[in-house]
């Protein structure tokens, strides 16, 4: 029968298109599993690492490190994490818009603002509005390793001993929940001390081997490192998060659409069947 | 009884050891630093080598790090190693491996970009070796 073939060959495109939607949501919905433990790993080394910085800002040192003082803000750094591949909801997109508005905010007093970027999105939308890029780094994978960062921070740290950037921020979606990701950006450099802790407070400070300078140097970029580390396993997994929960949601669309479809095709199949029968009553009676 | 002292060794990508020790010997840059519970405050760096924990007088664990840091309050020590592992996962094939490879590299001069690394891999590849080896004898 000729009656709606168009409906036809659209409910099995949407067929398709949600068996692909489908696949994708389980696979997102496995990673995610990986990329949540991957996340629960790391936190034991920046929650120690914190620890320390939070007992280092409690020593009186004999040595100050730059990275631990404050000077009047001209230029902002920032690191924005973002993901490699689309088809993860609003996850990109709603960070960009926390960055913008941040560098709105930053050029009202003035300050000028360059950036870094980790994932293919981030690289494309930063160059789209052609943004100060300084620094990228894509294709890292759903395992990134801490190796892969390291270039982009370093030369963010860089800049930042130089006095061209006098504060180092890092962007990235904070993992709430499997259902919420919520934008997030945290102060890098100067590191900040929250307030101190009573009975730790006095008049010690480590030894330090080979010597304060050294020690301090190789910390503080540590605890940097290990901050945009779980920054962007935090990411990564909010990624496949968000994929899942968007993937879920088109799977569902694509299901009303094709009842909807059907409802629409069926009308129409028993609209002709009932026009003939009455074609061939009524060609009977003329008879 | 011995004064315990708790140590915490974590590398960048997991926890390794959380737990109450007698002694901590770890590969400071400047040679090798034993600590015992009340040590006074100290924060310093650490080369590729072995962390030994004596958890009492019949067992000593040992744990290989490439590198990190070290901190220590009077009664907590912290290693934070850029990648640290138990010394019986320590893949010795893979060990020797690494080791003739940044030989190989290192006696081939024509490549001079990466002799720096080299000599890291083979400095790492070593210290693991040593590891294993005392692993071995105290088993």
């Amino acid at each position: 029968m000729a009656v709606g073939k168009e409906i036809r060959v659209k409910i099995a495109s949407i067929k398709n298109t949600q068996k692909i939607t489908r696949a994708m949501e389980k696979v997102a919905t496995s990673k995610m599993r990986k990329t949540q433990t991957r996340m629960l790993a790391t936190r034991p080394y920046s929650k120690k690492i914190a620890q320390i910085i939070h007992h280092l800002s409690h020593a009186k040192p004999e040595y100050t490190h730059p990275f631990m003082v404050e000077r009047p803000i001209k230029r902002v750094g920032v690191i924005v994490l973002t993901s490699d591949r689309g088809l993860c909801g609003g996850l990109n997109s709603n960070l960009f818009r926390m960055a913008l508005r941040q560098f709105r905010s930053w050029g009202k007093d003035q300050v000028e603002a360059q950036i870094s970027v980790i994932g293919q999105k981030g690289c494309s939308f930063f160059h789209g509005i052609g943004a100060k890029i300084i620094a990228q780094a894509t294709k890292l994978g759903d395992s990134p390793h801490l190796e892969d960062i390291i270039g982009v921070i370093k030369v963010m740290l860089d800049d930042y001993r130089d006095g061209n950037i006098d504060e180092l921020y890092v962007a990235y979606n904070e993992f709430v929940n499997t259902m919420t990701q919520k934008p997030k950006l945290l102060q890098l450099l100067p590191i900040k001390c929250d307030e101190l802790t009573p009975e730790l407070a006095g008049h010690w400070d480590y030894i330090y081997e080979p010597d304060a300078k050294e020690v301090l140097d190789d910390l503080l970029v540590r605890y940097v490192e290990s901050l945009v580390f779980q920054g962007l396993v935090e990411n990564n997994a909010c990624e496949q998060a968000a994929r899942m929960v968007a993937m879920k949601s088109a799977s569902d669309n694509a299901g009303k659409l094709i009842s909807e479809l059907q409802l629409i095709y069926n009308k129409a199949r028993q609209a002709a069947i009932t026009q003939e029968i009455s074609e061939i009553v009524g060609g009977a009676a003329a008879v | 009884m011995v004064m315990t002292i708790h140590v915490d060794i974590v590398s960048a990508e997991e926890k390794i050891f959380s737990g109450l020790a007698e002694l901590v010997i770890a590969p400071a840059e400047e040679g090798d630093v034993g600590i015992a519970a009340r040590h006074a405050p100290m924060l310093t760096r650490l080369k590729a080598g072995e962390v030994r924990v004596k958890v009492d007088n019949s067992e000593t664990l040992p744990f290989y790090v490439s590198g990190g840091v070290l901190e220590v309050q009077p009664h907590v020590v912290s290693v934070l190693a850029d990648r640290a592992v138990r010394a019986k996962d320590i893949d010795e094939a893979a060990a020797m491996e690494a080791k003739r490879r940044a030989e190989e590299t290192l006696s081939d001069r024509s490549g001079k970009l990466d002799y720096a690394k080299a000599q890291l891999e083979l400095i790492e590849a070593v210290a693991q070796l040593r590891t294993l080896d005392r692993y071995r004898k105290n088993r």
